[in-house]
């Protein structure tokens, strides 16, 4: 599905991804870890299309097709989802608004017409129950005012809404508690499926207990250094990452 | 993203305005120049009586020792008074008694411009009095407003027909030397419309006024006075949309609202008067006065969608004289290119526990500059006066330019104003996120822009706010890179 090429990446001129290998497949999750400023949202970035981040050397292959040429928005729809870390407000436009224009967005980029009302507004009835969303909340404007566990939470109930194919979820466990993490990694794995895939981006292992991965890699300083499974998540809890950092200073 | 930043220039110049045609009808246009004789001859045109041509005479004795204002923050050179043409007129017969004698091409140009009157006449509801130029063509749905008693027509008809409540009225909220260009209307006004709801009558549709410029050089004048008695109700939708030319055209309207005790005018404008080219050559000079008075109990509300012209100067105003009174204003004002636009309100408290809402959003675009500029005065006789003031600014790329002038003059110790102010940005992280969940840059920006603008486009009517979206969309479209 996903298969990144020695991909090298750069912002403002500063490298920061360094020949990137990493292939996913429909039904895996892979867990990306890795200590600050590694480059794990810069990945995250790249693969949706930032124009700002220029891609100096490989490539993206996503479903047997090249994303270097294409918009941000033409990879969203072809199934590219990503859960922002820091997702952004935008004052005025309401979640089920902010949903439906999305929606209707990718319906006509596949020459569909508009979701019907009622069709929308039992999807998005659906999905909030699944994600304990309250109706009240989906009035409210995109981000504004919400609290940290709001964001992200609102960050699923869109994948969930959009239904996309690749999932990135960058940094999804920070600013949740307990009680949030599970109900958004509960979510989570109910819309996993055989065809699907999700790319965990984390710093801890918390999520990876209620998100299991298939595979583990540590991102550090622009490389992916070691790969495993869920054993290394465990490995990197327990001994921190000095000893990576180590090993490839 | 879907453009990089050279191709949505390029795009943006392409852009043409989009009702930038112009229609080859034979007019009745008067020589240019201003002087006594031509303010006679456009008084005896209309056949009116004495009082009025007086009234004229006396505004533009009154112009002549004037001089036009120079305190708003837009620069632009001044027009030239005596090159202006200052009547114009369709040719027609007599009157038209229906739609078939109206000169093909005019229908033609409602047409183009999405408002013939066909469809208005089927648009559940909607009465429609359509000035072009400066003589109301078509009036329709009279009778059904007649039968309640409410007169709606042009302003030429309503000095014959209505005399006594044109004379009380005209130039009682805004007096003919109230500024340079109110006096200017005074003297020269060609029409416009006219409205009366009578002792507690609910007008039961929406009142439109549609305005065009269309004969080049020629000013356009309009006079509107609305009249709402004792009691009554009226909402009145007023919207311009006019074609492209090379000179700077001039539009010196006058508004004035009277609501009587317990009477509720509400006031909506979509204005998209041609906003001048890329390079800001040509554009409306867009100069108008507008003004409600409240007596006891009553209520005005002005919304306001500002697209067009390039130099805009207006401030529609509430005079809250009866105590309990209410005024309003929610105004949106939208500039891109070269366009300036001073515009705001004036709130003046002089009765006992009157209150006002002033909600304002400027959106600036490319390198144009947007100020909001307003008044909030409590005289000392106004115990208990409320405000509040909410101005917030909207910018897109770093050329243009947002200004706030609020002033607030409180003469009562027990007078509440507050004022609350914010600028923000498009930020390209909001772009960047909307791209990702599907959604392309010029969506994107509608969207953002629509959700900035949310709590005036509520506030107009539902036919309106459709038309009004769509006008922000166009008016920004191609500015973020």
């Amino acid at each position: 599905m996903l298969t990144v090429k020695d991909l090298h990446a750069s912002v403002e001129e500063k490298e920061i991804l360094k020949g990137i290998n990493l292939q996913v497949n429909p039904g895996e999750v892979h867990a990306i870890m890795g200590p600050n400023g590694s480059g794990k949202s810069t990945l995250s970035t790249v693969i949706a299309g930032h124009e700002d981040y220029e891609v100096e050397n490989g490539s993206i292959n996503f479903d047997g097709e090249d994303l270097a040429e294409l918009d941000a928005e033409e990879r969203a729809h072809k199934g590219i989802f990503l859960s922002f870390q820091y997702p952004v407000e935008i004052p005025g436009v309401t979640v089920t608004n902010f949903i439906k224009t999305a929606i209707n967005a990718s319906r006509k980029a596949q020459g569909l017409e508009d979701m019907p009302a009622n069709e929308m507004l039992k999807k998005i009835r659906e999905k909030a129950a699944l994600l304990e969303i309250d109706s009240k909340f989906l009035s409210r404007s995109l981000n504004e005012g919400f609290s940290g566990g709001e964001k992200k939470r609102n960050e699923i109930f869109q994948m969930a809404m959009l239904e996309p194919k690749l999932a990135i979820l960058d940094e999804t466990d920070s600013g949740l508690d307990i009680d949030a993490l599970k109900i958004v990694a509960n979510g989570v794995n109910k819309l996993k499926s055989k065809d699907n895939a999700v790319v965990v981006i984390t710093h801890y292992q918390r999520l990876l207990d209620y998100i299991v991965p298939d595979f583990v890699h540590v991102l550090y300083n622009g490389r992916i250094v070691k790969s495993g499974t869920k054993e290394l998540a465990h490995e990197l809890e327990a001994k921190g990452y000095d000893w990576i950092k180590q090993e490839h200073a | 993203m879907a453009y990089t930043e050279e191709e949505l220039k390029k795009e943006l110049e392409t852009k043409e305005y989009e009702y930038g045609f112009y229609t080859d009808i034979e007019s009745d246009t008067f020589p240019v120049g201003l002087n006594e004789d031509i303010i006679r001859a456009i008084s005896k045109r209309k056949e009116e009586p004495e009082w009025m041509t007086e009234w004229r005479l006396q505004a533009f004795a009154a112009w002549k020792e004037m001089e036009e204002p120079e305190w708003a923050n837009v620069h632009y050179e001044k027009p030239d008074f005596q090159a202006i043409s200052y009547y114009s007129a369709p040719k027609k017969k007599d009157k038209y008694n229906s739609l078939d004698e109206v000169d093909p091409e005019l229908l033609e140009t409602f047409n183009k411009l999405g408002i013939s009157i066909d469809e208005q006449k089927k648009l559940a509801g909607v009465a429609v009095d359509i000035v072009m130029d400066s003589v109301s063509v078509a009036t329709t749905f009279r009778d059904t407003l007649a039968e309640k008693g409410i007169i709606f027509c042009s302003i030429s008809e309503a000095i014959k027909e209505h005399p006594e409540l044109v004379r009380k009225y005209i130039g009682s909220v805004i007096p003919p030397k109230d500024n340079f260009y109110a006096a200017l209307n005074s003297a020269v006004f060609s029409d416009g419309s006219f409205c009366y709801i009578p002792k507690g009558v609910r007008c039961p549709m929406e009142l439109s006024t549609y305005f065009r410029i269309n004969q080049a050089g020629t000013g356009q004048f309009e006079r509107t006075l609305v009249i709402a008695d004792e009691g009554s109700y009226v909402s009145y939708l007023e919207g311009c949309t006019a074609p492209s030319r090379d000179e700077n055209q001039l539009h010196a309207a006058c508004v004035e609202l009277i609501a009587l005790d317990d009477a509720e005018i509400k006031y909506s404008t979509v204005q998209n008067w041609f906003p001048g080219d890329k390079e800001g050559k040509g554009g409306v000079f867009n100069f108008v006065t507008k003004r409600g008075i409240c007596h006891t109990n009553a209520k005005i509300s002005w919304t306001q969608v500002e697209t067009g012209s390039a130099v805009t100067w207006k401030y529609p105003s509430c005079v809250l004289k009866g105590d309990n009174s209410i005024g309003e204003f929610y105004s949106i004002a939208v500039t891109n290119n070269f366009q300036q636009a001073d515009t705001g309100t004036k709130m003046v408290h002089l009765g006992k526990n009157t209150r006002s809402t002033i909600i304002s959003k400027g959106i600036s675009a490319g390198k144009s500059q947007n100020s909001y500029r307003g008044l909030v005065q409590v005289n000392p006789r106004a115990t208990n006066a409320r405000n509040f003031s909410q101005c917030d600014s909207l910018l897109m790329g770093n050329d243009c330019g947002a200004h706030t002038f609020p002033y607030i003059e409180a003469r009562n110790n027990s007078a509440q104003i507050e004022h609350e102010a914010t600028t923000s940005k498009i930020g390209e992280d909001q772009i960047f996120y909307c791209n990702q969940r599907g959604i392309d840059t010029e969506k994107a920006i509608a969207l953002i822009v629509n959700g900035f603008s949310k709590e005036v486009l509520n506030k107009l009517p539902m036919e309106f706010a459709v038309e009004a979206q769509k006008l922000l969309e166009i008016s920004l479209e191609g500015s973020v890179g």
